[in-house]
This record gives C-alpha cells, structure tokens and sequence, in this order.
C-alpha cells in the first residue's frame, strides 16, 4: 500500500490521449523516478495529482483522501507540494519574501488577518526561512528579485519554498533541467539528506540518467501515455521495453535534425 | 515607536509636516498678485486633497497590493457620504457617529460586492466592479429615492429629528462640529501680502490622512500585505502552497471599501450632502488615475497622485477663456485667437478631456507613475554625476 | 398577451444595440485578447457620424430676396441648403429626410479608419502588457473620445429623426391576432441589427478568413505557428467590430437622441451582457443581449412596477439588468454559454 495510489486514469486533449489507463503506486518514504521521453504525458501526470487538471476517469488516491474534485489548496494542505517544470514562484518578489511566504502559510491553510505585525518581527518565520535558503544555497542572494535569476537558481528557490512546508509527498519536475553540472551535483546530495533525514516521499521526473539511478528507488517508465514498466533501477537499466522507448525517440530526433 | 521601521517613520514624518504647513506651502504667492490663482491654500481645496489623498491610499492597497482593478470605489465613496448625512439628519452634527456608520455601511456594502465581483480574477472583476458602480448609482439616483432623495440629493434640513442634539433656534441650519469644534471655522493669519488660512475641517481630515497613511504602511509592511502582493505575481504559486486567496483579496477589497468609506464621510462631513454623482463611473475612473498617477503600489504615490489631480482639477477648471485671452493678448489676434481655441479645448470645462490623454500618457509611457519618474531621473541624475567623477578623475589622471 | 408582445417587441430595440456592442466586444476579446473600454466610445462615434451627416446636409446658402421682407422690414434672408441647390428640391429634400440611413453610406469607411488607426496606433503595443493596462488605456481613450465629441457637439443630446416614412407605428400584432402598435423604426432596427449579426455569423462560418480568426479565438498561438498572418487579421477583425458598433449607433439615432455619453452607458451595459452571455462565446454575447434587453422592458411595465410597489420595494427595471447579472454569476460563475478556460488566468 502506497501513500499515493493512481489507478486506471485516462486523461485526453481533445483528439490527443495524453494519458491511458494510468497505474502508479508510490510507496512511503521512497524516491520514485517518473521517466520517458518528452511528451510521454509526466507532467500532465503531476498535474492531475495537484488538482491543475482533473482526470477524465480513474483515481488518484493521497494518505486516504482522493485528491480529485478538491481544490489545488486542499490538496497542498494534505501534504503534497510541486516544484514544477517552469518555475512557480512569485517573480515580482525578492528571493527572501519568496521563502517566507510557505512559512507564514498555515499548514491547515486558516486565515488570519496578520496585518499590524511586522514581517520582520517574525523571529521565527525568518529563522526557518534563513535555513532553507542556506540547504539550498541561496542564502548569499536573498535580497534578488526571484525574476531576475537564473533557471536553475529559480528552480532551487522553489524546492526551498516547497520544503520549508515540511510535506508528505514532493512532486518534482525535472528539478535539474537548466543547471550547471556542480548545482545538479548539489541538489542530489540535498534530495539525498533531506531523504534519510525527514523521510520525505518524493516523486520526480528527470531527463537526466544519472540523477535519476543514483536517487530513484523505484522508476517507472511512462511512454506514450502508458506506464510500460515499473521496476527498481537496476531492472531498468537494460530493459528492452525502455530502450525502445527511448530509441523511438533518439530516431524521431534523428531525422529531425537531418530535415 | 517601533511598529514601523525607521525609513518609513522618515515618510510618514515627511508626510505630517507637509500636511501641517500645507496653508503655508499652498500659498506660495501674495494675494493680489497676478499668480494667487495658482495658490491651493484655501480650506476647501486643501480638505479635498486629504480626502481624496485617503482615497487613493486605500485603492491603493487593493490594486497597488493584489493586482486586482476595481473600477467601482466611487460606490463606497458615495455610501459613506450618504451614511454620514442621514448620521447628520438623525442624530447630531457631530462628525463622529456619522465617520464610525461612514466606515461600517461602507465596510458592508464592500462586503457584499467583493463577495460576489472576487468570484472572478482579472478583466472579469474589473467589469464586474464597474457593473455594480453604475448599479449604485442607478439605486442613488433613482431607485431607492427615499433613502437617497435622488436627483436632487441628500441634504439636512431644519426639521431633521437629529435626537441627541440640541433644539436648534437660530432658525439657520446647523453646521458640522466635532464636539462642537465647527469644521467651517477659519483662521485667517495676514503675513505682508500672503493671506494664510487654518481650517478646523482641512485640520481633521489631515489627521485621518495621517492615521490613514500610518495604517498603510502596516499594512504594507505586513504579513497579509505580502500575501497580497503575493496574490499579484502568481496566484497559482499561493494555491499549491495551500492559500485559498479568496479571504486575503476580500479582505484587501473590504479594507480599501472602508477607506473609501472614510473618505465620502469626512467629504460630507465638511459639506453635509450627498448626491450620486459622486458615484459615477467617472469617479471611480479619477480614483484609478490618481492611483497609477502617482504610482501604483508605492506608499506615496497615490497621496501625490491624489494631490496632483486635485491642484490642476482646481487650475484648470478656473482658466476661462477670458484669462487665455489674458495670457496672450500680446500675441498678434489671429494667432493668439487660435491658440486659445485649443487650449480652450483643454481647459475650463475642458479638464476632462486633459484628464483622459494624462490617463493615456501616464499609462502608455510611465506605467509606474510619478513615482517612477521621479526615480528615473534621480538614476540618470546620478548616472550624469557618475559620469561627471569618471571624466573628472580621468582627466585628472592624464593631468598627472 | 397584448401587453406581453408590446414589452418584447419594446426590447427588441434595446436588446439589437446590447447584442452588436457585445458582438463587436466579444470578437476583439477573443481575436486580440484585449477587453476594449472604448467600444462604446465606437457606438457613439457612429452616432455621431449621422449627427455629422444631418449637419452637413443642412448647411445652407444664404440669398436675400428682396422681393419679401421680414417683420422688421429688411430684406428677407432665405436659406437654401446646398443639397437642395444642387440636386433640386426633389433630390435634396430626400436627402436630408434620410439623412440617418445614408449616414451608413459614411459611417462604414470612417469606422473602418477609426479602427484601423486604434488597433495600429494603440492597441497593438499593449498586447504584450497586462490586463490592467489595457482596461486603463482604453479607458483613458474613452473618455478623450467622450470629451472631444462633447467639446465638439455640446453636452446636449441632439435630435436625429428617421425619414419621414417611418415615422409612426404600425400595429405588429395584427398579424397574428394580437394588438400591439409599434414604431416602424424600431422595427427596421431590428431588422438591420439581425442582418448585421447573420452577416457576422456568415462571414466567420462560411470564409476562409473566418475559419481563421475562429481558430485564432479557440488558440491564438497554435494558429499564430501555422504561419498564418494572423496579426493582420485581426487588425482587420478590429476594423470589422468598429463598424459594427458604428453602425449600431448610426441606427440608433432616431431611438434616442445621442448625446456624448451614450457610449458609456451602453458600455457597461454591453459588459454585463458579456458576462451574462459568457465570455468569449459569439452566440451568448448576442443573445444574452437580446435577453436582458427584453428583460429590461417587462420591468419597466406597469404592471410589474404596481407589483414590486404592492410588496413596498422600489421598482427595479434601471437595476433589472445588474440583479440578472448577480444571479447568473452565483449560480453559473461561466455565463449562460462561457466555455472553461476562457478568462480564467
Ligand atoms: N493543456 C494541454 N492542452 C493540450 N495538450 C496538452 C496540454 N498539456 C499537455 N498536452 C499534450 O500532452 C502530451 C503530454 O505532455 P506532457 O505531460 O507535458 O509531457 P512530458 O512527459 O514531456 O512532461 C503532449 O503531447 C502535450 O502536447
Ligand atoms: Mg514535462
């Protein structure tokens, strides 16, 4: 029994079947890859689990709640966040108050007209911000404008914001895309140490081969809107399903650029 | 004090002494001169600009804050003028009872609208503010005559009940006091040529522009005030953190109704009546111009802005065309004929249209208002002195 | 059942003005993305090219006949228009009596310019900018259209009767046993209206262009990838739901007297048309605007004020139309036809 259960989830655009009987069981406290080539439908995946789209039929079930026909609030305040593809932050924001609004956001997500206090005042808030931009290196650029830096930082500031809410369940998508190597290296160890330390479930999708074996406990290969396999990394390696996938894909790209 | 930091109690500190020596800087020139037309110094002038400077900061905090473009804040200017007068006709003159009910009907009635108008974000608000707009005025001005007295409207009379005040006998109409301090009551303060006047009125409305532009900047300051700039750059990002933002833009939406509210208080409060004019798309149009004017989302601008619009309202309006003719009657006839058949176009009852295409510039070209400018050029100012001590020190260089 | 045709019928004219304005609005918020607050602006300037018209066609030669004489024993002062001058009374006398129709003759072109100079001269630079920004500057220009026709044509609404011919009801319901007597204008302004909105309908179904833009409203960049020219079609389709809006003014003139607020207040209205119908939808701008236009004459009946006065509330037919607005919202937040995705940033 997983924390978070998909089962039989179809999701289409118009003509185009993005997802097709969709099974996925993610266990607790494990890092489960989520690859296949681009377009297989990984992020239209994540996106039904967050509430942005919802599922043509099927289930997605979170720690005992279905996380369909709730809102996208509700379903962070189960305790599932994302760190998404294209960057979610609050651009118009500096690094520091893009930290500090997951702190002040109550877990159970009530409402309290905070407004005589100061922002600075919050000891507490700034103490617990101050320690995830330190985790994830961005202490040194907190008082930046969030639009103004690079990819990979953004990407980092957002996994900050996502941690600092203590979730059951991370959803990453490509958290490496559009870092230098050293940053990738950084962040795995993160992943690494916040894995053994708070025991944190993790979902991700990575185009890259080696983050991806040396963090996934378990790697399910979605192509073509279908899960083709599901397997601990080392049966993944030289499966021919995979290779297929893939190499359908490298041929697509071949003849791409011969055009 | 240290509620506000040190930075922000420097504006707020700029700000109370401008508004205590208004009578003095509004006036810069002696009374007979040719320029007097120029002064704001006068009682009535200078209580529009606080009124109207409590306006904009409180619209300010909805679309300065959130993003979210309300084009009906003239509604709750005018719900607060109506609540104030019927305090007038019911109760007292005091101004008190009538600001507290100003507030409260004004804090309601935003209730009820933003819970229906922050169903929907973007254009659709902004229609559906303005909808409700033209729907209060509607109601002012003809539907709920009994309460508004329509056309004409709302007014105190001599038979007014007014309960807890005392029988009137004087036969005149009462006046507006607080405690029996009259808000007419002037000062006038003769120095050389000037002619400098201390009104009670412009003196308490300043003072709730203080405490208004205090609150502000709390609020700026602020856990909520973050969420709600928040809410502007990414509503999707609060969503996944778990934030229905539903609570903080109608909060946002109900605090700046009050402000508004305030405001069509002390406006009825310095001349007790009420008409729905005051709720025309028109007016919730300046209240959006003199926002981007001074600068959307910054603590002074919308002061400036509100100041701005009012000082050359005033200006303008009073530019007829026989003091164009005046101004240019050294020119040659025809051509002075036809310079000012256009400024004609612009001034006098021409104010709106000035009003419109300073909308259009100010959008079109310096989107964060004055504000904006005034930064741009102390950048290039500072730009042209950097380069200034660039060549200086080269050429001192060369020189050694 | 008389009085119930007389009220629909009543609407219908209303209702025509709503469902074009909301047309023309919809068609630029779907093509261009842009919700234009000067589109009433466009409705007023249509009118006022009629008013334009009308004046032109009155400007006179004077002569003096010396043969006759006023009361006070000069020279009588006779004016001739110059129409009547040069095409003979016959001609001229016609021309100034349809002055109204034959300003469609002019208001075409003229809007066509007009919005071709607004999408080029301003609109298009705020596609890119924000929401906010858009609603402000068409606003802005709004109000400087709204003055200059006032600076231009005084504040005072000016009368614009339709021809003789149509001057005058006919009795509607006689057709089908009914009696409801109802001005011929109105009549041929619905008309005209429903011949504007098929010709819309048509062009966007049955053309190439149409196919286009439809597939340019349902997803902007996919047809902008296709390499079609898409920017100029909807300069074009800018141009189009102009003169629209023009010519839904020109018509309107013999209604009501335009006055150089009119575009607003049809403005605000036409919004909530919008909404009502659901935004983005062609079909629900227009019949929501029929809707509430018919909607606002029952509550303007007699009957149904004697009814709201009987329960000792206010009558309600200048609000009738915000109150339908609230209902539909709460209880179908999309509008009657609004697709999801539409509006919803
Ligand atoms: N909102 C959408 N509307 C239409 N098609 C979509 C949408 N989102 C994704 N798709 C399509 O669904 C397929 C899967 O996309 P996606 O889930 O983004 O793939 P990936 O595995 O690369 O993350 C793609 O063909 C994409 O074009
Ligand atoms: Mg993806």
């Amino acid at each position: 029994m997983g924390i978070l259960e998909v089962q039989n989830v179809n999701k289409s655009f118009g003509g185009l079947k993005a997802l097709h009987n969709v099974n996925l069981d993610i266990e607790e406290g494990k890092i489960h890859a989520i690859i296949g080539p681009n377009g297989a439908g990984k992020s239209t995946l994540l996106n039904c689990f967050v509430g942005k789209l919802t599922p043509d039929t099927g289930t997605v079930m979170f720690d005992g709640h279905s996380l369909l026909g709730i809102k996208p609030y509700e379903i962070n305040q189960l305790g599932v966040s994302r760190v998404f593809q294209t960057p979610e932050i609050f651009s118009e924001l500096s690094v520091w108050e893009n930290t500090l609004i997951p702190c002040f956001a109550k877990r159970d997500g009530s409402f309290t007209l905070n407004a005589l206090s100061r922002v600075s005042d919050n000891k507490d808030m700034a103490e617990k911000a101050e320690k995830m931009l330190v985790d994830v290196d961005l202490i040194n650029k907190k008082d930046m404008l969030a639009s103004s830096m690079s990819r990979g930082d953004k990407r980092r500031l957002e996994m900050a914001m996502c941690l600092s809410q203590n979730p059951k369940l991370l959803l990453l998508d490509e958290p490496t895309a559009g870092m230098a190597r050293a940053d990738t290296e950084s962040t795995i160890e993160l992943l690494k140490s916040i894995q053994k330390k708070l025991k944190i479930t993790m979902a991700i999708i990575e185009h890259d081969m080696g983050v991806v074996f040396s963090l996934a406990q378990k790697i399910s290969v979605l192509a073509q809107g279908t899960v083709i396999v599901e397997d601990i990394p080392e049966n993944i390696k030289g499966h021919p399903k995979v290779k297929e996938a893939y190499l359908g894909e490298a041929q697509v790209e071949g003849n791409m650029r011969d055009d | 004090m240290n509620t506000i930091s040190k930075a922000d109690m420097k504006t707020l500190f700029f700000v109370a002494i401008i508004a205590l020596l208004a009578p003095f800087i509004l006036n810069p020139f002696p009374t007979d001169s040719g320029l007097a037309q120029f002064n704001a110094g006068y009682p009535d002038l200078m209580q529009r600009f606080a009124i109207y400077g409590i306006l904009a900061i409180g619209f300010n905090i909805l679309f300065g804050l959130t993003g979210y473009l309300s084009f009906g804040h003239a509604a709750f200017l005018g719900v607060g003028s109506y609540s104030a007068v019927w305090m007038f006709k019911l109760l007292s003159m005091n101004i008190i009872p009538a600001l507290i009910l100003s507030v409260i009907v004004a804090g309601l009635f935003s209730l009820l609208i933003g819970f229906i108008s922050l169903r929907r974000s973007g254009i659709y608000f902004s229609i559906l503010t303005l909808a409700f707009a033209q729907m209060s005025f509607a109601l002012a001005y003809s539907v709920l005559t009994p309460l508004t007295n329509g056309e004409t409207g709302l007014q105190i009379t001599l038979n007014d009940p007014r309960i807890l005040a005392a029988e009137n006998v004087s036969g005149n109409l009462p006046v507006t006091t607080l405690f029996g301090l009259e808000m007419r009551d002037t000062w006038a303060m003769q120095v050389g040529a000037w002619d400098f006047q201390f009104n009670i009125g412009y003196y308490i409305c300043a003072i709730f522009l203080l405490l208004a532009f205090y609150l502000s900047i709390r609020i700026f300051r602020s856990p909520f005030g973050m969420m709600l700039r928040a809410v502007k750059t990414n509503q999707n990002r609060l969503n996944y953190t778990g934030i229905n933002t539903r609570p903080y833009t109608l909060a946002a939406f109900v605090i700046s109704g009050m402000y508004a509210g305030l405001a069509g208080g002390l406006m009825a409060s310095m001349d007790p009546l009420a008409g729905a004019e005051r709720m025309q798309w028109t007016a919730s149009g300046e209240i959006v111009l003199m926002t981007i004017l001074g600068g959307t989302g910054t603590l002074l601008g919308p002061v400036m802005g509100a100041g701005f619009i009012k000082y050359f309202e005033n200006i303008f309006s009073k530019i007829n065309d026989t003091v164009l003719h005046g101004w240019f009657s050294w020119m040659p006839d025809g051509l002075e004929n036809i310079i000012v058949w256009v400024l004609h176009l612009f001034t006098g009852k021409g104010w709106h249209l000035t009003l419109g295409i300073m909308f259009m510039l100010i959008v079109i070209f310096l989107p964060g208002g004055l504000m904006e400018g005034m930064s741009r050029i102390g950048n290039w100012w500072k730009r042209r002195k950097g380069d200034d001590d660039a060549e200086s020190k080269s050429t001192t260089t060369a020189a050694e | 059942m008389d009085a119930i045709l007389l009220q629909i019928l009543n609407g219908l004219d209303k209702g025509s003005a709503y469902a074009l304005i909301a047309l023309g609005l919809t068609l630029i918020f779907g093509t261009l993305g842009v919700v234009n607050f000067a589109h009433g602006a466009l409705f007023m300037l249509g009118a006022f090219c009629a008013v334009s018209l009308q004046k032109l066609v009155a400007v006179s030669k004077i002569t003096i006949d010396p043969s006759q004489v006023d009361f006070l024993g000069n020279p009588l002062k006779v004016k001739t228009p110059y129409v009547i001058e040069w095409f003979g009374p016959k001609i001229g006398n016609a021309i100034i009596d349809w002055n109204v129709p034959l300003a469609i003759i002019i208001a075409i072109p003229v809007m066509l310019l007009i919005g071709y100079v607004m999408e080029r001269g301003l609109i298009k630079h705020f596609y890119k900018r924000p929401h906010a920004d858009q609603i402000l500057v068409t606003f802005g220009l709004a109000i400087v259209i709204q003055e200059l026709v006032k600076a231009n044509f005084g504040a005072n609404p000016i009368p614009t009767p339709a021809p003789d011919q149509f001057v005058g009801s006919f009795n509607v319901g006689a057709l089908i046993g009914l009696d409801a007597s109802y001005p011929y204008w109105r009549l041929i302004y619905f008309a005209f209206s429903a011949l504007i909105i098929s010709s819309v309908f048509a062009f966007l179904r049955f053309t190439t262009f149409g196919m286009v833009v439809r597939a340019g409203m349902a997803d902007r960049e996919t047809v902008g990838l296709l390499g079609i020219n898409i920017d100029r079609r909807f300069t074009i389709m800018f141009g189009i739901a102009a003169a629209v809006a023009g010519l839904a003014g020109v018509m309107y003139t013999p209604i009501n007297s335009p006055n150089y607020h009119m575009g607003m207040d049809f403005l605000v209205l036409s919004f909530v048309v919008v909404v009502v119908g659901g935004m983005g939808s062609l079909p629900g701008a227009v019949s929501a605007g029929f809707l509430l236009g018919i909607l606002e004459s029952f509550a303007s009946m007699n009957e149904v004020k004697g009814f709201f006065e009987m329960l000792y509330l206010p009558s309600i037919d200048q609000i009738i139309i915000y109150l339908v607005a609230i209902i539909v919202l709460l209880t179908r937040p999309r509008g009657l036809m609004g697709k999801a995705g539409v509006m919803e940033e």
